[in-house]
């Protein structure tokens, strides 16, 4: 049994270890497709300028001469020992501005997920305590709205009028880390955390609802309510204790998404998250950053996932024994 | 239909509101929109709605409403290319590697994996970023973005059927593999690939639109949902029919693809029959 068990964790991490190789291997493959090579394409318009020796003596320079194989390997290489690559443009490397941004975009993802569960749960359990019903009915338009209206108009649609007509507009001003200015940093992280909790409140009450629903018409729970266990006992402990399974399951994946679908909000209010250090990179052709930057962040995907997955065996006994 | 209009009233409504946007989008593609969206009017600029202009003008004196039919028309194009594709090569892969296992089934698995390794909108972003810059390579960035949903979704149900007593016949009689593929088990999937198209298509104009809102998408001046209101952001005050028409268009067709998809899970979801 043990030994069986061992074996299936070995088989996990020797697949997430596949995985994260082939994720290295597209990222590569991705930034060598860019039309024009990657020496043109950071120098712009001054790339006309240089003499087909400069070119040659840059190309030796980045290792862009070597095989592509070696060049594979070599950045691979670097990679593990810290080396994610240089931003010329903001004069640190990769990894401080990875440093910087990463836990940024972690907080504005915790704070989402919690303004989400604090909507969707409650939401989706009323919703599913009368299937059919008037508030049934608003939990799925609720839903809906979360599912259909984009982040960014939200967001611009936010920030414009609160802007405005309040003159509520904190993302305008140079963004504070919570060690800097906790009170600034939340009123920054208030907005951006709002748009993201709402579009991901909607799978969480969805789900929350299917797993209400499912468990409700469980034998377990007509026997407690038939033992006289008080009804709100038993739609929290009975109902929503064993409701939390899928839940679980859908805030990881949902948080794992954050960590890089948060670009287009970060983007908007000016959040200096990993996101917006990917859509930088790209708009200033800084291809190593987008790169390495990438790839850090599937692999906190990947890590999440994981996590998740560690969770839910935990807060499920009967995956546990199985 | 009938099924979906007896079991899902709100299937239908979505139904009614993408009837209408494909009316409109057709007709930006046959050119018998109103205005020429990309021509500019410096004299007519920032006119409110009227019956000259449904939508009013913009910054440069373009119709808003011919502008938003032809970014429907984008939107719409794209959304479906991709879709179409991902619905093929997915549900192909996913055949492939739930009928014959083994070798193929390895590494489809390992391909899915690595896709599925990316934040979906992250993925999109970069390869929409590293190549060229037009409509139908957007398509294709998003295409491959959902290839792996499409993998997954079909394969466990393909799985399950292989061990069913009549594909198990079917191998009995000496019928080739791809003819109880064709026969047997692609019907019987018919249905959830189904629910996920739809599915698909309104995650598709979603992110369509985030890539173009963030300057990714089709390139200017071709008129797209997302890159309007980028525009419009900082117009809000001045002329906020900018920013209200192609938001409200954008929340109409993706909320008529989620109640069309919803309406088909339930009407043809197998675990949901009988629950009505």
């Amino acid at each position: 049994m043990r030994g069986f068990v061992r074996n299936r964790v070995v088989r996990r991490v020797a697949s997430t270890v596949g995985t994260l190789f082939g994720v290295a291997v597209l990222v590569f493959v991705m930034l060598r497709a860019i039309p024009g090579d990657q020496i043109t394409a950071g120098l712009g318009t001054e790339a006309a300028g240089l003499t087909p020796a400069q070119l040659q003596a840059l190309e030796r320079y980045y290792g862009l001469d070597q095989p592509l194989v070696t060049q594979f390997f070599t950045w691979l290489g670097n990679l593990f020992t810290g080396n994610l690559g240089y931003s010329a443009r903001n004069q640190q490397s990769v990894l401080e501005l990875t440093l910087h941004s990463l836990p940024v975009t972690v907080e504005l993802a915790v704070l989402s997920i919690v303004l989400a569960l604090l909507i969707g749960v409650p939401l989706g359990t009323l919703a599913a305590s009368r299937a059919g019903s008037p508030r049934d009915a608003a939990g799925q338009i609720v839903s809906l709205a979360g599912l259909s209206i984009p982040s960014f108009l939200l967001a611009t649609t936010l920030l414009s009028v609160l802007s405005a007509s309040f003159g509520f507009n904190p993302n305008g001003r140079a963004f504070a880390t919570p060690a800097e200015d906790p009170l600034l940093n939340l009123q920054q992280m208030i907005l951006p955390a709002l748009v993201l909790g709402f579009g991901i409140a909607a799978p969480i009450l969805r789900t929350t609802r299917a797993a209400v629903l499912e468990v409700r018409s469980e034998d377990f729970v007509r026997t407690a309510r038939a033992k006289g266990v008080p009804e709100r006992r038993l739609q929290v402990r009975h109902v929503l204790g064993n409701a939390l399974v899928p839940i679980v399951t859908m805030t990881g994946l949902q948080f794992g998404y954050l960590l890089g679908g948060a670009v287009v909000v970060e983007q908007i209010f000016s959040v200096p998250g990993i996101g917006r250090q990917v859509l930088l990179g790209i708009q200033q052709k800084e291809y190593a950053v987008v790169q390495s930057t990438v790839l850090v962040i599937a692999l906190a995907f990947v890590l999440v996932n994981l996590l998740t997955d560690a969770l839910y065996r935990i807060v499920d006994p009967r995956v546990r024994a199985s | 239909m009938t099924a979906l209009a007896r079991r899902s009233p709100a299937g239908v409504a979505g139904v009614v509101v993408l009837v209408l946007l494909a009316v409109v989008a057709v007709l930006s593609y046959l050119g018998l929109l109103p205005y020429d969206p990309v021509a500019q009017h410096p004299a007519s600029r920032f006119l409110g709605p009227s019956g000259a202009h449904l939508f009013g003008t913009d910054q440069f004196g373009r119709d808003v409403f011919s502008r938003v039919a032809a970014g429907v028309g984008n939107s719409a194009l794209i959304a479906v290319v991709a879709v179409a594709f991902a619905t093929v090569v997915g549900t192909l892969g996913g055949l492939v590697a739930g009928f014959y296992r083994g070798f193929a089934d390895g590494a489809i698995g390992g391909v899915t994996n690595v896709l599925f390794a990316f934040p979906p909108l992250l993925l999109a972003l970069s390869l929409a970023s590293v190549l060229a810059r037009d409509w139908f390579t957007v398509a294709v960035a998003i295409a491959i973005v959902y290839v792996p949903i499409f993998i997954r979704v079909t394969r466990g149900p393909v799985l399950s059927l292989r061990e069913i007593e009549y594909v198990k016949a079917a191998v009995a009689t000496g019928q080739s593999r791809f003819q109880i593929m064709v026969r047997h088990v692609l019907p019987n999937i018919a249905s959830i690939v189904v629910i996920q198209v739809a599915l698909s298509l309104s995650w598709a104009v979603l992110t369509e639109a985030s890539l173009s809102f963030l300057g990714l998408g089709t390139p200017p001046p071709a008129p797209s949902l997302g890159s309007m209101i980028f525009e419009a952001r900082s117009l809000v005050f001045v002329a906020p029919w900018t920013l209200i028409a192609p938001g409200a268009v954008v929340v109409l067709l993706v909320v008529g693809l989620n109640l069309l998809g919803d309406g088909l899970r339930d009407t043809l979801d197998p675990r949901n029959r009988g629950r009505h």
